[in-house]
């Protein structure tokens, strides 16, 4: 490999700069800078960055409202939907409708099958390549060894003997879990496309409901291909357990590989089908309502539950991005509908003006996002609030609200939450029990995505039985109409599957005059910002202990990517994010080593 | 002389071996390579295990799909194949659409890689011209790539195109091909996996030139509409429209414009026969077509046109509505001589006598 030493002595660390860039298996385009102390097994610094600007806040001002749904789809290519969930959710505000139960038992369908099509496609199609034979064979050598005599105390429920063979079963394309993986995630979507039509950008969707036909056959051909996936599920979340638990095991320490502070946000997910109204007036009342219970968590501690706190919390900071400040742009919503200050740092107020320059990573702009954070009224604090890669802050805040209560999914409020899973094909009745960890870090949030797997399949029961009794009963009605004002403001809270989601608009004569989705990437991969706070994935590498076997010349870095990729990174949604400058001992291009054994 | 010798399985200019290369670095969302993971018909694990008789055995450089961490381990046969030295011929994939990087003041829109001799960001626009000159085969994998897209509607800042208006409409690849398109917002998985399959196949010396139509889309995917194809179109001909989202009928005066947009949707569903568009109430927005977005918003207004052809077809299908009622009202009645009298009534002339004594 070619490497250029160029001796510059730093303080007291010998520090190794390394890259990759690309970063794959992820959506979009991610490059990760590190600085590595390989005497010390230690990262010392960690900056990402992603290069593109695509501009969905400024070509979609002057545009009807109602095609945002159809547009936004189109920002992100794995979870499109939950971009046109969102805006259907901020248009209902807008227009001052609500959906039928009916047709919010058909979203929350439909939503259900992405996060388990999307989560299981993640874990075991590109996560797993990171915790798969192949991989840890070239990295951890001596760790596969005590893989291969371990047996995996799930076996039993799963039927791999050791955890080398679940590592096995995992290697790309080869392993015959990697392949399963991708059939059922086929399946998923085929449940999503009963639902929304299409996958990933739905056809059906519509402010106002969908034009899903309710028929009896739509839920029948969607409670079959459920029980299916159900049945993979029941096994898959026993075997996550194995393979996660057996890192910790194997390598004391493993802990602290991804860990950060604890501070999560979820925006709250699946309407309950009766309460939801789309009122900003009474939107603490239904957002707690949601069968994801929205929250912001600090330190541990839920600081609330009120979509209206969220909603006027959020800030967009600049950090040193290509965009020119809107401090003295129009404001366009100065008070909410209760009459609460909006900042001009909200998404309501936000002007977007880019302004495409050379990267500079010394001194100057070097990213193309900014960095949305959460004002904690209490400090005075800009949290740069991670997602746990939205699994983990979904079962995190449900958990420690304990407000959900569903036949299928209960959070007792003992830091807990309850699965319950019918009996399948071939195993019985199962009950999954998921309990807050102790920490914030790779593993965890890996973990919590398979467990939300099955808290998606489980509440997708309750909305089978609930939308298919509204069926029977001859209420087959899914659509409202709706008259488009003049002017409006709207804003949508839901949860992209890796994460906090929230649309905001504004309306003015009948257009689009201001719209700025905030996905959950650029809260995760935010660079740090204007207070000088790091992003979440910075954060969260920075520091952090490395495990590898490998030299320096033969490194893969595969504990960095593993933290990296527990957040589940998707790019299209706008990932800006600092590179570093500081002293180096040593340049190298990103680790050659192992390219040759695929 | 009389050996058994076999007969050689392609012809002489059939290559073995052939790597993908695939980047979806264009103004994308990454959701046509989210698609392809979901085609069945053939999967992308039969491609690449060579379990579809016939093909090349392939080599698949996609970012979402790579086994490699990333950055070198997965650059390389991109910088092999712009260098000369990869040692296979390859088909390159684009997705997503390519922004004008000569309106970019002094920076870049999108990236793949950076430059290893000074480290910084190479363009998109540094591979296109580069890599696809050398490729065998060239395919637009997506509407953005195809022709623009979502990135390319009006009021965009970043100057975007498809990519047969980046390197020409006449251009032609090393193998003498056309730019291939396969559009689709996102692609149809399987659409996309047959199209591959079939410059596979041609790439093997098993099959001829891909028949393409003018716009560069094969044609057996893109001949007929979405409305020759979809299950609503006999209530158009009944005159027999929706008027809200509700209703199961013809979507054309909410909003689809299916009977003018090329795409097989509504005959082959969205992934194995299931969803679609106007079959299944979701409104034809036209995401396959050059003229997309655009020439179709707002989404959800009825379409110039079919306000005349709504217009034209009322009277026609309203009469032919009250005439097949009249007939429908008939083959729901079963012939009289289905009964359980003691007479047989169906015609037949039986030798033992038709009536039961009583």
């Amino acid at each position: 490999m070619a490497t250029t030493r160029e001796r510059i002595q730093p303080e007291q660390r010998n520090l190794v700069e390394m890259s990759w860039d690309p970063i794959t298996r992820i959506i979009g385009n991610l490059g990760i800078y590190t600085k590595i102390d390989f005497d010390n097994r230690e990262v010392v610094e960690c900056k990402s960055t992603s290069s593109m600007f695509r501009g969905y806040s400024v070509f979609m001002k002057g545009k009807d409202p109602r095609d945002a749904g159809f547009i936004t789809s189109r920002i992100c290519g794995i979870c499109g939907d939950n971009h046109t969930v969102c805006s259907i959710y901020a248009q209902n505000m807008a227009y001052g409708i609500r959906m039928t139960p009916l047709a919010e038992c058909m979203f929350n369908l439909g939503e259900a099958a992405e996060y388990i099509f999307d989560h299981a496609i993640f874990q075991d199609n590109l996560v797993f390549g990171d915790y798969c034979e192949q991989m840890v064979k070239s990295t951890n050598p001596t760790m596969l060894a005590k893989a291969e005599t371990t047996k995996a105390p799930n076996s039993e429920i799963h039927g791999l003997r050791t955890i080398a063979d679940i590592m096995r079963a995992f290697n790309p394309f080869e392993g015959a879990l990697y392949r399963q993986g991708l059939v059922q995630s086929r399946v998923a979507r085929e449940m999503f496309c009963l639902m929304e039509g299409r996958h990933v950008h739905p056809s059906t969707m519509y402010p106002g409901g969908t034009g899903t036909v309710a028929t009896p056959q739509v839920f029948t051909d969607y409670l079959s291909r459920l029980t299916r996936v159900t049945d993979f599920v029941k096994k898959a979340v026993p075997l996550n357990d194995d393979l996660f638990d057996f890192f910790y095991d194997a390598l004391p320490g493993y802990e602290e590989v991804g860990r950060r502070r604890v501070l999560l946000g979820c925006w709250g997910a699946f309407q309950d089908p009766i309460e939801a109204t789309y009122r900003y007036d009474e939107m603490t009342h239904w957002g707690r309502a949601m069968k994801v219970t929205p929250g912001v968590i600090v330190d541990g501690e839920l600081v609330t539950t009120d979509l209206v706190d969220i909603n006027l919390g959020i800030r967009i900071l600049l950090g040193s991005s290509y965009y020119d400040d809107w401090q003295n742009e129009e404001m366009f919503v100065t008070k909410d509908p209760l009459g609460n200050p909006v900042d001009r740092r909200h998404p309501w107020n936000q002007t977007t003006l880019p302004k495409p320059q050379k990267r500079d990573l010394k001194d100057g702009n070097y990213s193309w996002v900014m960095s949305p954070r959460w004002h904690d009224k209490r400090t005075g604090d800009d949290l740069a609030l991670d997602t746990g890669g939205g699994a983990f802050a979904r079962l995190y805040s449900t958990a420690l609200a304990g407000i959900v209560d569903t036949p299928y999914v209960k959070a007792p409020g003992d830091g807990s939450v309850q699965i319950h899973l019918p009996k399948t094909a071939s195993s019985g009745e199962v009950t999954l029990t998921w309990r807050i960890p102790q920490w914030s870090n790779a593993i965890e949030r890996n973990r919590a995505r398979a467990y939300f797997i099955a808290y998606s399949a489980a509440m997708a029961y309750g909305f089978v039985e609930e939308g298919l009794g509204y069926v029977r009963k001859g209420q087959t009605k899914t659509f409202n109409s709706f008259e488009v004002p003049d002017e409006a403001i709207g804003c949508g809270f839901h949860e992209a599957v890796r994460g906090l989601l929230s649309h905001h608009l504004v309306i003015r004569d009948g257009k689009i005059a201001n719209y700025h989705p905030y996905p959950p990437t650029p809260w995760n991969g935010s660079p740090t910002d204007s207070n000088g706070v790091p992003g979440p994935y910075e954060d969260a590498v920075n520091n952090m202990p490395i495990f590898e076997e490998n030299d320096q010349e033969n490194f893969r870095g595969v504990d960095i990517m593993r933290a990296v990729r527990s957040f589940d990174p998707c790019l299209p949604c706008g990932v800006h994010m600092y590179l570093g400058n500081g002293k180096t001992l040593k340049r190298m291009h990103s680790p050659m080593f192992g390219s040759n054994s695929h | 002389m009389a050996t058994t010798e076999a007969a050689p399985d392609r012809e002489a200019q059939g290559v073995e071996e052939v790597h993908i290369l695939w980047i979806s670095e264009g103004m994308s969302c990454d959701g046509d390579s989210v698609s392809i993971t979901a085609a069945m018909q053939p999967t992308i694990e039969d491609v690449l295990l060579g379990n579809i008789p016939g093909l090349p055995k392939v080599h698949l450089h996609n970012k979402v799909l790579s086994p490699t961490l990333g950055g070198d381990e997965f650059l390389q046969p991109f910088f092999d194949a712009v260098n000369g030295t990869l040692d296979a011929p390859f088909v390159f994939v684009l997705e997503g659409s390519v922004p004008n990087e000569n309106i970019n003041g002094d920076g870049y829109w999108t990236s793949f890689g950076n430059d290893p001799a000074t480290g910084e960001p190479l363009t998109l626009s540094w591979w296109l011209d580069r890599l696809p000159q050398k490729a065998w085969a060239v395919v637009a994998c997506g509407t953005c790539a195809t022709y623009g897209g979502i990135h390319a509607m009006a009021g965009n800042p970043t100057g975007c195109m498809g990519l047969a208006d980046y390197l020409g409409w006449d251009f032609r690849s090393a193998g003498g091909l056309p730019i291939v398109n396969v559009p689709g917002c996102p692609v149809q998985p399987d659409n996309f996996m047959e199209t591959l399959t079939w410059v596979l196949y041609q790439a093997a010396g098993l099959a001829p030139t891909i028949p393409l139509d003018d716009l560069l889309r094969p044609q057996w995917l893109f001949g007929k509409t979405v409305h020759e194809g979809c299950d609503r179109a006999g209530y158009y001909e009944q005159g027999d429209f929706a008027h809200d989202y509700n209703s199961p009928k013809c979507q054309v005066k909410i909003g689809c414009w299916g009977p003018v947009v090329q795409c097989n949707v509504t005959k082959r569903g969205w992934m194995n026969g299931i969803g679609g568009c106007p079959n299944v109430g979701g409104i034809c927005i036209g995401c396959t077509m050059p003229g997309f977005p655009d020439k179709f918003m707002p989404f959800m207004d009825e379409p110039p046109g079919a306000t005349v052809s709504g217009a034209l077809v009322a009277p026609y299908g309203k009469f032919i509505r009250k005439m097949r009622a009249i007939t429908n009202n008939t083959v729901n009645k079963e012939p009289k001589w289905r009964h359980n009298r003691p007479a047989l009534t169906t015609g037949y002339e039986p030798r033992w006598g038709n009536r039961k004594e009583g």
